[in-house]
């Protein structure tokens, strides 16, 4: 990939944009999409920018199209993305479940907007959270970020990217429409932009296992006519990508792929701590939540109540032990969401009963008014 | 009496190998189809073409989606992938686009069922054939959804039974060719399973033309369609299919409808030169990028 192909320097653009322009930094060369609001930016700006770039761009028949028209690009070979709101991320829930089971990776974004169904269609929400987490069938661990600024939907498309490749799975960027369509300035320096390559298999076609995992329970991935004759199913199957449908090689497969995530956890988990130590109340926020927070947190402080905020930049999976730690020092914790409870309830299953855990709900359509979080803090606080 | 003459057996040679071996996965056969199924023929008649068309292993792809015909692409050697229930061909559409940047002019060959690809999948098929993908599609068409144990299906004749149609059905089933046809494909053709040579030379056209091509192969499902519809053997299917297949080559593909007891039409219904999704990618966005 040449620098070139990279909007480098300072520039004033939409979260949205900014995501697209993350993926071309990351390698990504195949857009396939659909049109939706409030992502249809990113549609755009692809369907202008790939084919300048030897890129293809795709605009499929739906949802379930795109999804399918990505796994299918990065079996030929090419990092690939796509991009919805919520009608679009229900029915990309099937083949999130076939990129997981064949190890696809490949990036998703949902620019979140308030449902159910057609619900709101141009105004925020964060209510597709557990739907990230639970939304395909069967057991399987997710990978999700949550961008709070253009800058990060930059950086975080090209970190989804490169733990896609890393983990070899879907990786989500669940955005929402405020983040999406804010403009700011966002800085773009391609001698600090790393890519984590496609790993490749090693051995000769006759000994490469393609669903053996390595040392970290991922395997090298052998694409399209280079040779390794790969079978890929979403049926069960064993080292070798064949059928297997038997209990031994479900419980074998399905626990390398949970605890592929699981036992590297660390190398996804990214939090962001504001003046948590000392502090009585601390605000777990995620996304466009924690910038309403912040002005919460300041009140707070101006009323000399002792708070500190602990923003999840990676959303999944779920820092459980920070969490965990966090709630045996504190009064209690207050996590605003843009639904009416959604990742509280992974904060309650972290917190433990240690201390008091507070939602502070809001259906969506527009943001909290900090005033709202300030009486969250007051109350726990007091 | 009249003196048949035969063949003499062929010497049995030890270690051996089969012309087409090579196109198989042979460590995953016996495959799991029935006896009397078509997908076997089918299977050879692919493999046949392959060879017909010296094709390397490595210079084709195959997706298949569910159902006794997503099985195809488990048993074959090139790189195969069985995606989800109707996704064939948008994953393939995927694979065959980034393809053309790695492997200019490789070939992706979708081989699936009537169900998979024409109901759950339809609106994917008119949309592929719509751009004119570089796709060629292999739909066996047993009439009904054979793995889940003969539920009816969007091309079940008219009053044939199934085991969602105890009475017999009462909706009227797609005419494949003129789907296809009318949704843009510039080669549609149809045989059965009886018709080996002529169906191994029509998928020999489909992948060797540029473009979205389609072949309707009618195949016996005895197992779950013949035995509730007359037709209780692979053999009996056969038959029928000797008695009531009529060639004839570029027909109207309106008049390939199939209504059970008549005469229904085999051959190539379309076969004509149009400009494919890469040529008219290059034609508008490569030329004015150019400029």
């Amino acid at each position: 990939m040449s620098a070139n192909e990279i909007l480098a320097g300072e520039h004033f653009l939409n979260g949205d944009v900014a995501c697209a322009e993350g993926a071309i930094a990351a390698g990504c060369r195949l857009f396939a999409g659909y049109p939706i609001t409030p992502q249809s930016e990113i549609t755009e700006r692809m369907a202008y920018r790939l084919p300048k770039i030897g890129g293809d761009f795709l605009q499929m028949e739906d949802e379930l199209a795109s999804i399918a028209a990505i796994l299918g690009a990065a079996w030929g070979g090419m990092k690939a993305m796509t991009a919805t709101s919520g009608p679009g991320f229900s029915l990309m829930m099937e083949n999130i479940g076939l990129g997981i089971m064949t190890e696809t990776p490949c990036v998703i974004v949902d620019v979140q907007r308030g449902g159910p169904s057609t619900g709101l269609p141009t105004a925020t929400s964060q209510g597709d959270m557990m739907q990230a987490r639970w939304g395909t069938h069967g057991d399987h661990e997710i990978i999700a970020y949550a961008p709070a600024s253009p800058q990060e939907m930059f950086d975080l498309t090209i970190k989804a990217f490169n733990q896609s490749e890393r983990f070899r799975q879907p990786v989500l960027i669940m955005t929402d429409e405020v983040v999406g369509h804010m403009m700011e300035r966002v800085v773009i320096d391609p001698d600090k932009i790393e890519i984590y390559p496609r790993r490749k298999p090693t051995v000769p076609y006759e000994q490469f296992l393609p669903f053996k995992g390595g040392s970290d329970l991922v395997p090298a991935m052998a694409c399209a006519g280079e040779g390794y004759r790969v079978h890929v199913t979403g049926l069960t199957h064993d080292e070798r990508g064949y059928p297997d449908l038997s209990v031994d090689s479900q419980h074998r497969l399905i626990t390398r792929l949970l605890d592929k995530i699981r036992k590297n956890a660390d190398e996804i988990i990214e939090l962001e701590e504001e003046n948590v130590h000392g502090a009585d109340v601390v605000l777990v926020t995620y996304g466009i939540t924690a910038r309403t927070s912040l002005r919460a947190m300041e009140l707070a402080q101006g009323k000399g109540i002792k708070v500190g905020m602990l923003r999840l930049i990676s959303v999944w999976p779920f820092p459980t032990a920070a969490v965990h730690a966090i709630a045996g020092e504190v009064k209690g914790i207050v996590v605003p969401e843009l639904n009416m409870g959604q990742m509280v309830r992974e904060v309650e299953r972290a917190a433990a009963g240690q201390t008091r855990v507070r939602l502070v709900p809001h259906a969506g359509g527009g943001l909290h008014r900090p005033e709202d979080i300030l009486a969250a803090i007051e109350e726990v606080a007091r | 009496m009249k003196r048949v003459q035969t063949k003499p057996a062929p010497e049995i040679v030890q270690d051996a190998h089969h012309p087409l071996e090579h196109y198989f996965r042979t460590e995953r056969l016996p495959h799991i189809w029935c006896p009397g199924c078509g997908l076997g023929t089918a299977m050879s008649c692919l493999a046949a073409a392959f060879g017909e068309l010296n094709l390397d292993v490595d210079d084709v792809s195959v997706v298949s989606g569910i159902g006794c015909s997503g099985r195809l692409a488990g048993y074959m050697r090139p790189d195969s992938y069985h995606t989800t229930h109707g996704r064939a061909l948008p994953f393939a559409t995927g694979l065959r686009v980034a393809l053309e940047k790695i492997k200019p002019g490789n070939k992706v060959v979708v081989f699936s069922g009537d169900g998979d690809l024409f109901s759950i999948g339809g609106n994917h098929f008119i949309h592929a054939a719509r751009r004119n993908i570089d796709i060629t599609v292999l739909c066996v068409n047993n009439f009904n959804y054979g793995m889940t144990g003969g539920q009816i299906g969007p091309t079940t004749p008219l009053g044939s039974r199934g085991t969602t149609a105890p009475y017999g059905t009462f909706e009227h089933p797609f005419n494949l060719p003129y789907l296809a046809a009318s949704s843009g494909a510039p080669y549609v053709a149809r045989w059965t399973t009886m018709h080996v040579h002529r169906l191994q030379r029509a998928m020999v056209e489909a992948i060797s033309r540029h473009g979205f091509t389609f072949v309707e192969i009618i195949a016996p499902c005895p197992t779950n369609y013949g035995r509730r519809n007359g037709l209780p053997t692979g053999l009996d299917e056969m038959r029928y299919y000797r008695d009531k297949a009529v060639i004839k080559n570029f027909a109207d593909p309106k008049d390939a409808e199939i209504i059970p007891g008549e005469e229904f039409i085999v051959g190539t219904f379309v076969d004509k030169e149009k400009p494919d999704y890469f040529e008219i990618y290059d034609k508008f966005v490569n030329e004015h990028l150019r400029s």
